[in-house]
């Protein structure tokens, strides 16, 4: 899956579920917590979200701002995942 | 010498802004709070306190007038709770998530003369520009789009980084007393309107003392608090951290666990706060990768503990006292579990606080014997005053107690009582929505539903949840001929209530079961909602 898909797939689960209200890009929000799109549920929902479309299994110690905070931390800890799998 | 300090300080008389100044006098060079990178000492955050409570007196805020405060955890929202109560007027924290509407609502409301809020917020929001109160404007680095002239015309308005920087040793002269309106915070209630509880200076200063004693809280604790300052239990931890001259560490929210252990662990905290959401992800965590041996204290309120969470976290952190708690936000706190019983009593949440009486009644308000089911009524100094501009409702819910500065407050909460006085959590008496520790009403939930395009019926109730003890799930019917979307009826929420108030599913019926009576049948929608 190239990065641009991982991106499109992200985009849309995020506009769907966390940014009902809000028009805003999400590519270009450098952290989805300080931009309020995501709270604690939040992240759990993203990391179920994750797991499901990409097959891959987040650690606890990998839910961290360095891989699930913005757009492009997220695509690229996805990527890091799969090529590790 | 610090002793003597702290006995004359807690004599009759203290109102809840000299939390912070007496611990400022005592322990000026301490940290009394970290948020992020920024640590601030006593005497620092008193002087920003100070600074901007004269920059509110000096925009046009009078003793006695209501300070909105709409901001997340950070700096700014802890000067701005204090100030305002240093302004002599009663700080009404506002929870960060609110829309324009429902801001604009409650500013109305509280008839606000005053609003502390970004900038990027502020400049969001241009509905708050027609909440006639409001008088002066606050705004937190707010940068030059949003100057006075973007303002209508008669709002006085102030950033927040120069009159906080202008603060001096001196507090503006002090114009409230002990029995004046400190907070009003506002609570959902089951008619769907946001009611105001209104907290006095001598009650809230009271239950701060008394949570301390039963807590042992110590100067040198260090407190870590995730909760929002907008909500009354995220707002007596700083209260209680602060009587003490603790160090409090505020976190942004609990988004990211990992965050959080890692600050715990830097920071060296003993007390953390939680609600049975946090304590959920505490359980599920793996600890050996932590260090969270400075812990001495766990505290849970907002919804009640599941015994099961409690077992696991008693059993993960065995050097940790931990305090099942319960209270609400017109009483601040009213029982607590002493560590001690957490093995043998689990459900329970104790035998009540200091300094107060309890007792359980039945339907016809008759006093119930131990080994009862009932209402849980009870007195003491720290008991809202009311709920603001409601007097019936009021009139219903707080009786004047045997003291002049007591009440009596008939909770709406059912409680077990055994036979040598232990409290059980059994139910609440209305249909109010407890979500990660938050209130929600359903009806305020369906008023929203009713009033979006395209839907003739709503119903919205509680489905237990194993993060966020409930979810609000809403059952909406089309009109004739219109096809509903899920996601479009959830984004017509959002746009409207909090985040936490929006419906995690939306469940579209073609008509909504009904109860003989022809009323939306909530049970049969709860039914429906846990089979899905």
């Amino acid at each position: 899956m190239t990065e641009t898909d991982i991106k499109a797939q992200l985009t849309q689960f995020i506009v769907d579920n966390f940014m009902l209200a809000r028009s805003v890009d999400v590519a270009a929000t450098p952290s989805f917590l300080e931009a309020g799109i995501i709270d604690s549920t939040g992240v759990l929902e993203l990391v179920q979200f994750i797991e499901d479309t990409f097959s891959l299994s987040v650690a606890d110690e990998e839910m961290l701002p360095d891989n699930l905070d913005s757009l492009a931390n997220l695509a690229r800890f996805i990527q890091q995942k799969t090529a590790q799998a | 010498m610090n002793d003597l300090v702290a006995a004359a300080d807690n004599a009759s008389g203290k109102t809840l802004d000299l939390v912070l100044a007496q611990s400022a006098r005592r322990f000026p060079d301490k940290t009394a709070l970290v948020v992020g990178s920024a640590r601030l000492s006593y005497a620092e955050l008193d002087r920003a306190a100070n600074g901007l409570a004269q920059g509110l007196r000096d925009l046009g805020v009078k003793a006695g007038d209501r300070v909105a405060v709409c901001l997340d955890n950070g700096v700014e929202g802890v000067v701005g709770y204090f100030a305002a109560l240093k302004a002599g007027a009663t700080v009404m924290m506002v929870n960060n998530s609110t829309k324009g509407d429902k801001l604009k609502s409650l500013l109305d409301d509280a008839e606000a003369s005053a609003l502390v809020i970004s900038g990027t917020k502020a400049a969001t929001m241009p509905v708050i520009k027609t909440a006639a109160s409001v008088r002066a404007l606050v705004l937190v680095g707010g940068g030059p789009e949003h100057d006075v002239s973007a303002h209508g015309a008669g709002w006085n308005v102030g950033h927040y980084e120069a009159l906080s920087a202008a603060g001096t040793t001196d507090a503006p002269a002090r114009l409230h007393s002990e029995d004046d309106v400190a907070m009003l915070l506002y609570t959902s209630g089951s008619t769907g309107k946001p009611k105001g509880v209104m907290l006095l200076h001598h009650g809230m200063v009271s239950v701060v003392g008394q949570i301390n004693d039963y807590l042992h809280t110590r100067h040198d604790d260090v407190v870590l608090q995730v909760l929002p300052l907008s909500f009354g239990y995220g707002l007596t931890q700083l209260l209680t951290c602060f009587d003490v001259g603790a160090t409090l560490v505020l976190e942004r929210s609990f988004a990211f666990p990992q965050v959080t252990w890692k600050k715990l662990a830097a920071e060296k905290v003993t007390c953390f706060s939680m609600v049975p959401t946090i304590a959920t992800i505490l359980a599920q965590a793996d600890l050996s990768a932590h260090d969270f041996s400075s812990l001495r204290l766990l505290t849970n309120a907002g919804a009640a503990l599941p015994t099961e969470l409690l077992r696991v976290i008693a059993e993960k952190l065995p050097w940790v006292s931990i305090y099942p708690m319960y209270g609400q936000t017109e009483c601040v706190r009213a029982s607590y579990l002493p560590p001690t019983e957490i093995h043998t009593r689990p459900a329970s949440v104790g035998k009540g606080i200091p300094g107060q009486d309890h007792w359980l009644i039945d339907e016809d308000g008759n006093t119930l014997p131990p080994g009862s089911t009932g209402q849980l009524v009870v007195r003491g100094p720290h008991i809202m005053g009311g709920y603001w501009k409601m007097p019936e409702v009021t009139a219903r819910k707080v009786q004047p107690g045997r003291h002049p500065h007591e009440r009596i407050l008939f909770t709406g909460d059912l409680f077990s009582m055994d036979q040598d006085g232990w409290l059980t959590f059994v139910s609440r008496m209305d249909d109010i929505i407890k979500t990660r520790g938050e209130k929600v009403s359903p009806k305020e939930v369906e008023n929203v539903l009713y009033a979006a395009e395209g839907v003739a019926e709503a119903g919205v109730v509680g489905v237990p949840d194993p993060i966020l003890g409930h979810s609000v799930c809403a059952f909406v019917a089309p009109k004739p001929g219109v096809s509903l979307d899920p996601k479009a009826v959830q984004r017509h929420c959002a746009a409207q209530l909090e985040d936490f108030a929006v419906p995690k599913t939306v469940i579209i019926l073609d008509e909504l079961p009904k109860t003989p009576n022809a009323k939306i049948d909530k049970q049969a929608l709860r039914d429906l909602a846990v089979a899905r």
